[in-house]
């Protein structure tokens, strides 16, 4: 449904120059970036920003804040847990991935469905409260219940398949898995809010009562959304567990399920990329702030405090997050004239 | 048994209607908004509902439609019991509407609005593929703009269109599809004389089995543009007949054209 004019420039044309550096970078980057920079920050913001994205998907397009997102993706990861192998192998089934893989994201598809029928008989706060009920109840069962999902401990040791003779663990294919996932998810967000299920998410996120009185089911799209979303929070949540080799309820807890709001609204909560930018922030900040708060003589868990801060500041000051800072920026720079001429520089 | 045949002969005579309502009443709380409605029109039947402000035409609108679903009575579209159905049941097989305030998607363009209202009573409606440039259904989006004359800010955000604009796009939403009978709710409201011929011309050019019901303020599009007419008042039918006859009844004058309008 983009616009059929005729286009003068071929597509790779028209991407931003901007948009080819940041391409360039991200696929060269093991050749000059260290082993923790490749694993640690750019693995852990792919991933944050994939299980954000799907909230972005939720929320921006649809108009529904769920703060069950990294619910779904822990149960993902749980599955990738229980049903593969992994340390507790009085649990574990061991199956193989191509069965362990389609379970995981099926099972938090399910999970996801039921939940999103539950939560869209409810509209704006009343979404956020329900779903932080069912995400605290879900890390409470996970804490609780030892039969299956080994109750405090977790899983440990819960490793990628070896396919194509590579450790997927190894920073850099780790980072190229990460880096590959991410981009088909973010593909894949742009993509569908194009299209029909796509753009009628947004008709309900905008005028739902039309959207019926159009011949539409708002009530079910809504509940396919949940659904769909949770694919792209399984994919975040079953990297999250290789990355760390182990899952635990600690991984699912209220702040995790609340950072993954964050996220997503400090990067701009409107499109698919504020999702990554927020991650990265997010996750530069967790990395590097223990330092600088510690020559100020604070403690390294005080950089929570400085997410606090930078979140208010952005739902404050702009609501579209730190994207819409820059695009206002960008605007400003474009209306500026020369002084003298009149001219735009 | 013998007994319930005379009523199954009425209800497959009345099958004959696009649009059968029996004893419909809406309540808000311990307010009657519509009571007892009872009202028929035939396919392709174009009719006006006039009264003054408050006499429960938008309601009547609401509970044909299922907006609001109506507190007792019966409502049937071409003979199907549409009573229990939720708006978008009652959309796909052939009911438009209008709003009288304009209930577009303003963060989307003109094209995709009225994409949507295509989609919307197609199937595929949940299809993840975005649609060739030569899709059957963007090919019908682009005629319906065309029709409603919206070619120009056809890829305009709706919210940054001109208030005359929105009433048309407004119109074009009710057009797709195949549309059997539409509910238009005061499409002329603050048209300029230009555009409320504009409008005229679109209804009166409209393929001849689709029916309508109207609400109307303006009487010289209102009476122009249908051939029966109903009076409501108080949330009740007051008066039917031809446009000539109710223009003319001193009773409907006194309640309506000059009570109403002082």
């Amino acid at each position: 449904m983009a616009p059929a004019r005729a286009p003068d420039r071929l597509w790779f044309e028209r991407i931003p120059m901007a948009w080819w550096i940041v391409v360039a970078v991200l696929l060269t980057m093991p050749l000059f970036a260290n082993n923790f920079w490749l694993f640690q920050v750019m693995g852990w913001s792919f991933i944050l920003g994939t299980i954000a994205v799907s909230l972005t998907f939720l929320a921006g397009y649809g108009g529904m804040v769920s703060l069950l997102q990294m619910s779904i993706a822990g149960l993902a990861g749980y599955m990738v847990a229980i049903l593969g192998p992994s340390g507790t192998t009085s649990i574990s089934l061991g199956l193989a991935w191509w069965i362990v893989l389609p379970a995981a994201f099926l099972i938090a598809a399910v999970f996801a469905t039921l939940c999103g029928a539950l939560a869209v008989r409810t509209e704006g706060i009343y979404t956020i409260m329900i779903t932080l009920a069912i995400a605290a109840a879900f890390f409470y069962f996970t804490r609780q219940n030892y039969t299956i999902f080994n109750g405090y401990s977790g899983f440990n040791l819960v490793l990628p398949p070896q396919l194509f003779g590579v450790n997927w663990r190894d920073p850099a294919p780790f980072y190229y898995l990460c880096l590959g996932c991410a981009a088909l998810c973010y593909g894949a967000v742009v993509y569908i809010t194009r299209s029909p299920f796509g753009l009628a998410l947004q008709g309900v996120r905008d005028n739902p009562r039309r959207m019926a009185a159009l011949g539409f089911n708002v009530t079910a799209h809504r509940v396919a959304a949940h659904a769909l979303a949770s694919v792209f929070a399984s994919v975040g949540g079953i990297l999250l567990v290789w990355q760390n080799a182990q899952i635990a309820p600690g991984t699912i807890g209220i702040p995790a399920a609340i950072d993954i709001l964050v996220v997503a609204v400090i990067g701009g909560i409107r499109r698919p990329l504020g999702a990554f930018v927020g991650a990265f922030i997010y996750v530069i900040l967790q990395v590097f702030s223990p330092d600088i708060l510690g020559t100020f003589g604070f403690s390294a868990e005080r950089f929570k405090l400085i997410i606090g801060l930078g979140f208010l500041a952005v739902v404050l000051f702009s609501p579209d997050g730190v994207l819409g800072l820059w695009d206002r920026w960008r605007a400003r720079r474009a209306r500026r004239v020369d002084p003298l001429t009149g001219a735009p520089r | 048994m013998t007994l319930a045949a005379p009523d199954d002969r009425l209800t497959q005579m009345n099958s004959g209607n696009a649009l059968e309502l029996r004893g419909i009443t809406k309540m808000f709380g311990a307010l009657a908004a519509i009571a007892d409605v009872t009202l028929t029109v035939r396919p392709g039947e174009r009719r006006a509902v006039l009264g003054s402000n408050g006499a429960g035409k938008t309601t009547l609108f609401n509970c044909i439609t299922g907006d609001f679903p109506a507190t007792s009575g019966i409502i049937r579209f071409f003979g199907e019991d549409v009573t229990a159905f939720p708006p978008y049941e009652r959309i796909r097989r052939g009911l438009r509407r209008t709003y009288q305030i304009s209930s577009l998607f303003a963060g989307l363009t003109v094209m995709d609005n009225v994409y949507l209202a295509c989609r919307g009573v197609s199937r595929n409606r949940y299809s993840l593929l975005r649609p060739r440039s030569d899709d059957a259904l963007v090919h019908a989006a682009e005629t319906l703009v065309e029709a409603v004359n919206l070619t120009a800010v056809r890829d305009q955000l709706v919210g940054e269109l001109a208030y005359g604009q929105q009433r048309q796009l407004e119109i074009a939403l009710a057009l797709s599809g195949a549309p059997r009978f539409i509910l238009f709710d005061e499409p002329a409201a603050g048209l300029s004389p230009t555009e409320r011929r504009d409008l005229v011309t679109i209804l009166t050019s409209l393929p001849s089995h689709i029916g309508y019901i109207i609400i109307e303020h303006d009487m010289d599009v209102a009476l122009r543009v249908v051939e029966s007419v109903t009076m409501m008042h108080n949330g009740r039918i007051f008066k039917e007949g031809l446009p000539s006859e109710i223009e003319d009844d001193p009773e409907v004058q006194e309640l309506y054209l000059g009570g109403g309008h002082g």
